[in-house]
């Protein structure tokens, strides 16, 4: 759970995991993606949140969550939580 | 009058393989799909089933919920475009204890990491109505649809609701089955402390040597819908569920009634539902799970609601060669015995060898024997399922004529 050397790549390749877990196609994932075109639901997102919690000590709460709609802006977050 | 309930799809992921095919052909061969004491549905590869998400979305008991009816409901010309509205299309889908397999997983998670990492799909993948909700949602299935709960007797109880919203006209066509996933560590321990299971982990229901039932899982569904309006369609009638009957022992929480009283009363309901007598019955599939206390209930309860007749009737049990489903098992008894009658043949209780002093029935010993009787009528079956806590449920199918 180091704060100091995750980089963005290294995140972002996390979510991307992720995402293709809970069903997404790895083609379709990209920064500008929507969380709703991608068929991934407020359920996935809480285990997203946990997933990053769990990896990087980073929270995401629910209400963070609604302004979070897309791949690129939930990267955002946890990059700059960690910086 | 009431409607008849005809059988349009059957559907089944059974220790005997990927299907309804299988699972028939197999068990009328006499072969088991027991291995090591249980019954595992080790061919079931659920990849080959559900996409990535689905898998998620499910328990295993909803994975074979959802390949069993999946199968159905092809074979009924349910998987394009319907020939039943989505609106008059009914689903129900019975389970014992539902998605133990990830509450134990889940429980794990809550004492290693914390409330913050148990899953949010935790409730919706354990609940016990998952499996029904998740295949009306696959297939789009939008009248009534619920779960059933009553243990053993879950997957009987389902195809029942279904058979009444028929007869009744609430639906017209209904998605029935039964499916159950739960050999793990803690059904099977606790399983075991009943001293319910096999500690010899054989599968020997009414022989002399029985010593409690074998564990399996798997899935079966059937797809049931209005004879007439079948017919009209054009659609193959793969059997009719003619009666159905349901009671309580209202006697103790997991062993049956001695008598086998609330045992025979469900028969002689599901025959008066079907609106014939004992003597009509050319077949019995037996719930026969191998404990010492059912087999011989069930023995006296066919004696009491079949009288003279039961002497002469087939008695086998498909337990004998797949082990206990639990809440599925009487759906995907209920598959077997339809093609089983639609076959003319009483598939063996595989494995029975010594009869026990007082249980005088024709077991189907050794091998598949041909049913026959005179006369042009169908044949027809009864299926019983009795659940822990005293439910019994009879269904009475009758071949397609």
């Amino acid at each position: 759970m180091s704060t100091e050397t995750v980089s963005r790549e290294k995140i972002e390749s996390r979510v991307e995991d992720a995402l293709v877990e809970f069903g997404a196609e790895r083609d379709d994932i990209g920064p500008d993606a929507k969380f709703e075109s991608l068929d991934v639901d407020s359920l996935d997102l809480v285990e997203l949140a946990q997933i990053v919690e769990e990896d990087y000590g980073v929270q995401i709460t629910g209400e963070d969550m609604k302004s979070l709609d897309t791949v690129g802006k939930a990267v955002d977050f946890v990059e700059a939580r960690l910086s | 009058m009431k409607r008849r309930v005809a059988i349009t799809g059957l559907g089944a992921v059974s220790p005997l393989g990927v299907g309804a095919g299988p699972l028939i052909d197999r068990w009328a061969d006499g072969q088991s799909g027991i291995a090591d004491g249980e019954g595992r549905c080790a061919d079931f590869e659920p990849t080959d089933h559900l996409s990535r998400k689905e898998l998620r979305r499910a328990d295993r008991f909803t994975q074979m919920a959802l390949t069993a009816s999946g199968e159905a409901l092809a074979q009924a010309g349910f998987n394009g475009d319907k020939p039943v509205p989505a609106e008059r299309t009914a689903c129900v889908v019975g389970t014992g204890i539902g998605g133990i397999g990830t509450i134990e997983e889940q429980h794990l998670v809550l004492e290693h990491k914390g409330a913050g990492q148990v899953s949010p799909l935790a409730i919706p993948l354990l609940m016990a109505n998952a499996a029904s909700g998740s295949v009306a949602m696959k297939n789009d299935l939008r009248g009534q649809c619920y779960g059933v709960v009553s243990a053993c007797a879950a997957g009987a109880h389902a195809i029942g609701a279904g058979v009444r919203m028929i007869q009744y006209g609430d639906a017209d066509a209904c998605l029935v089955g039964g499916s159950e996933a739960a050999i793990t560590p803690l059904a099977s321990a606790a399983f075991g402390s009943m001293a319910a299971i096999s500690p010899t982990g054989e599968s020997r229901p009414f022989d002399a040597r029985r010593d409690g039932f074998v564990m399996g899982e798997g899935a079966g569904a059937l797809m049931l819908e209005d004879e007439e309006s079948a017919r009209e369609r054009g659609a193959e009638i793969l059997g009719v569920i003619a009666g159905y009957g349901a009671t309580a022992d209202a006697h103790h929480l997991t062993a049956p009634e001695p008598s086998g009283d609330g045992a025979a009363r469900a028969i002689a309901l599901a025959l008066e539902d079907a609106g014939i007598e004992a003597g009509q019955i050319d077949y019995v599939n037996a719930h026969g799970t191998s404990t010492p206390l059912n087999d011989r209930a069930e023995t006296e309860a066919l004696q009491t609601a079949l009288g003279d007749h039961a002497a002469d009737t087939p008695v086998s049990s498909l337990k004998s060669a797949i082990g206990h489903l639990l809440g599925a098992a009487g759906a995907v008894e209920a598959v077997a015995t339809t093609l089983a009658l639609s076959r003319g043949t009483a598939p063996p209780t595989v494995g029975w060898e010594e009869r026990d002093e007082g249980m005088d029935l024709d077991y189907v010993p050794d091998s598949a024997r041909p049913l026959e009787h005179e006369g042009d009528e169908p044949l027809r079956a009864i299926s019983n399922s009795f659940g822990f806590g005293g439910h019994n449920a009879v269904l009475c199918i009758e071949a397609a004529s």
